[in-house]
């Protein structure tokens, strides 16, 4: 019963604060502003809040230690369907461009970049436990490193790759030796001061970068030296093979190439954390003060993460600038970082399946959002929802917005939030995430 | 052998410990005693590299004669050379991790070695392999002798208190230790667990390796120890065996207490 009247209060305040911010828009006419109600639109954001409410509190009533039981089953689900899901989304990845469909190729390769950060920033933040907000200063020095050097030096894309991973690696060591000390949110802080710092470089040396200009003319990576362009002749794919020339062709093997950038970053990490590296980065999550008694050498194993994190950053940089063919600083806001990060702490810190997965429901969902509400509003034809149906995908990042809350409170450590030690003496176990430090001590 | 010689470790106007000086000879357990706050725990953490000496020195002299000041050495190089371990007041374990991968973690510095800078193992090459099932033996052995082995695969956090003080000692003794410092490792424990602790010290030593023990609890201090020195206001207000340390007035002052039967004043 109190359920109830919370609800119905919850839906009063939603109709006080929705009422004139959504019910009211104003349309500018001949005859100047004025103000057409919606009253539909509020009807349903109201019903909305007040259902959400009764279910949220109905929810919260369950039986504690039943809920807690309730999500162990589920993440042991997860972890015994992970065996399966891991090997059907790496064939569904292999596959993908035999659709033929340069959208979703693309729409592919996007969410295949973000997964590739996401594995990179899992090192610093979910094993190491350092919070990382800054990580797109990484993506933007291995994308600078590219482009400069291979549109002033006249490098090819394989060969930079490997420099601009260096060079990125060497912005993260550098980065770490300041913030050596500092733990959670002061790191926190700082690493966001460090991405802007890197942005706001890149705007003003103008006579290195081109400043807001940005850096054109970034050449395209080759198959074994084969050119892909249109005009078909030697040393072009199309010409090599005998193909007709498309660009469809080259948009395939970008595709390629981060899949397979994206498939080392995991293998190494994976290798990594069943060496002695890797779990001294979680030791170091779990206790940082006890890594030291064990003669750790802290400063170089942070060192590692950041420098190793950071490296994969740069690798997903120079890959970005490659197939953009033109970067400028513009690329590399806050924003991004944030976005790897959501995607770090969505999937669940330290898990690389739970990381892939949040990446795909994180980029591909909001596009798959866009068109499945632009295909509702094509559907609502009813004088009714007259105003509301053209505007419906603008309202995607709302209930993106929105979906991420309720995944959050549902499943506070992540959608895959176990932790499966890296070596055993009988069967592995399954770590529950309740022990599992997150680094913010 | 550990040789302390004016230890002074100063926090503002604060004198925690003040010239302080003892020695703990090699294969003894040396037990460091005192009332709360007599800067017990301060000794321990400026052998141990966490706090640095404001003045006097701290030397260990291993047994094949390779001496380390310990108050000029940073931290990690502590336990890594001069191969000094500790334990923790409150336990310090890697919670979310195995027991096993605790006393793996432990190995970090030998198993690093055979890494060849991760990359050769990374890439499945080098000697990396066989390291790590050595590794893995020696955490067995401690493992066996703790009576943990069963639960090896399990996160260290789901122990119980008992047995994760223990494990806490056995991690410490994965870096091979020549000086191991426990700081409070029977508290919290009953007795038939603070018994086995005894037993389990005391093979720590035939092993080789000295102890160096806070503790409140006297049952384990005046049976396991060969040498005891008591601290009050961080300064030694006694040194010698455990039945000189009995007898001696000034420590019943300060810590042991009287006899109940003198005890209330009339």
């Amino acid at each position: 019963m109190t359920a109830l009247r919370d609800a119905f209060l919850s839906a009063a305040v939603a109709l006080g604060l929705f009422g004139p911010m959504v019910g009211l828009v104003t349309v500018s006419s001949d005859h100047g502003l004025f103000l057409r109600a919606r009253p539909i639109a509020v009807a349903v954001i109201v019903g909305l809040v007040f259902f959400g409410r009764l279910g949220m509190l109905t929810w919260r009533g369950r039986n504690r230690a039943e809920a807690t039981r309730a999500n162990r089953a589920f993440a042991e689900r997860i972890t015994r369907a992970g065996k399966y899901v891991t090997p059907v989304l790496l064939l569904a990845a292999l596959a993908l461009p035999f659709s033929g469909s340069r959208y979703y190729v693309d729409l592919g390769t996007l969410v295949l970049t973000y997964i590739m950060l996401g594995w990179g920033l899992n090192i610093v933040v979910g094993l190491a436990g350092l919070l990382d907000l800054g990580y797109v200063a990484f993506y933007a020095v291995g994308a600078y490193s590219y482009a400069l050097l291979a549109t002033t030096y006249d490098l090819g894309f394989w060969t930079c790759l490997p420099l601009a991973g260096i060079l990125a690696g060497c912005a993260g060591v550098t980065l770490g030796f300041p913030v050596l000390r500092l733990r959670g949110d002061y790191l926190a802080i700082v690493t966001l001061g460090f991405g802007e710092i890197i942005r706001i470089v890149l705007n003003n040396w103008v006579s290195l970068t081109n400043g807001p200009n940005g850096i054109t003319g970034i050449p395209r990576p080759t198959l074994f030296g084969l050119r892909f362009s249109m005009d078909g002749g030697d040393g072009t794919f199309a010409g090599f093979f005998n193909l007709e020339p498309a660009t469809i062709q080259r948009v395939i093997f970008l595709y390629y190439v981060i899949l397979g950038l994206a498939l080392l970053t995991n293998w190494v990490s994976l290798r990594l954390r069943r060496m002695p590296l890797g779990r001294a980065w979680e030791a170091l999550r779990e206790d940082e003060v006890a890594c030291r008694s064990l003669g750790i050498n802290v400063r170089n194993t942070k060192l590692t993460a950041f420098g190793i994190g950071a490296m994969f950053g740069g690798f997903a940089g120079a890959f970005f600038a490659t197939r953009q063919a033109f970067i400028s600083p513009e690329s590399f806001t806050f924003i991004e970082s944030a976005t790897v990060l959501a995607i770090v702490v969505l999937g669940g810190l330290g898990s690389q399946l739970g990381v892939a997965l949040a990446a795909i429901v994180m980029v591909g969902g909001l596009e798959a959002l866009r068109d499945f509400l632009s295909f509702l509003g094509d559907q609502m034809g009813s004088e009714l929802f007259s105003g509301i149906a053209s505007e419906l995908p603008l309202y995607r990042m709302l209930i993106f917005g929105l979906a991420l809350v309720v995944m959050m409170v549902l499943r506070p450590r992540g959608l895959v939030s176990g932790r499966t030690p890296g070596v055993s003496m009988t069967a592995p176990k399954e770590i529950d995430a309740e022990l599992v430090a997150q680094g913010r001590s | 052998m550990l040789s302390v010689t004016g230890l002074t470790m100063r926090f503002g106007g604060l004198k925690a410990v003040d010239d302080l000086s003892f020695v703990a000879k090699v294969n003894d357990i040396t037990a460091v005693i005192g009332p709360n706050g007599a800067g017990k725990t301060t000794v321990f953490n400026c052998i141990t590299g966490f706090y640095s000496p404001t003045s006097g020195s701290i030397v260990l002299t291993h047994p094949d004669g390779r001496s380390y000041p310990l108050h000029k050495m940073p931290g990690h190089r502590i336990a890594a050379r001069a191969k000094v371990a500790r334990t923790f007041q409150n336990i310090r374990l890697f919670a979310g991790m195995t027991v096993l991968e605790n006393l793996l973690v432990a190995q970090h510095n030998t198993l690093m070695a055979a890494t060849g800078f991760g990359v050769l193992a990374v890439l499945g090459l080098g000697r990396y392999h066989a390291a790590e099932a050595a590794g893995i033996e020696k955490a067995r052995f401690w493992l066996d002798a703790i009576n943990l082995t069963a639960r090896a695969d399990d996160p260290a956090g789901a122990l119980p208190y008992g047995a994760q003080r223990r494990l806490e000692i056995a991690r410490a003794m994965c870096i091979d230790p020549v000086l191991l410092c426990l700081d409070e490792p029977a508290a919290g424990l009953n007795p038939r667990e603070s018994e086995e602790l005894n037993q389990l010290l005391l093979r720590i030593r035939d092993l080789g390796c000295s102890l160096l023990l806070i503790e409140h609890d006297m049952g384990v201090v005046m049976r396991i120890s060969d040498h005891i020195v008591v601290l009050d206001h961080g300064k030694k207000i006694s040194d010698g065996t455990p039945a000189e340390i009995r007898a001696d007035p000034a420590v019943i002052a300060a810590y042991l207490g009287e006899g109940e039967e003198d005890e209330v004043p009339a």
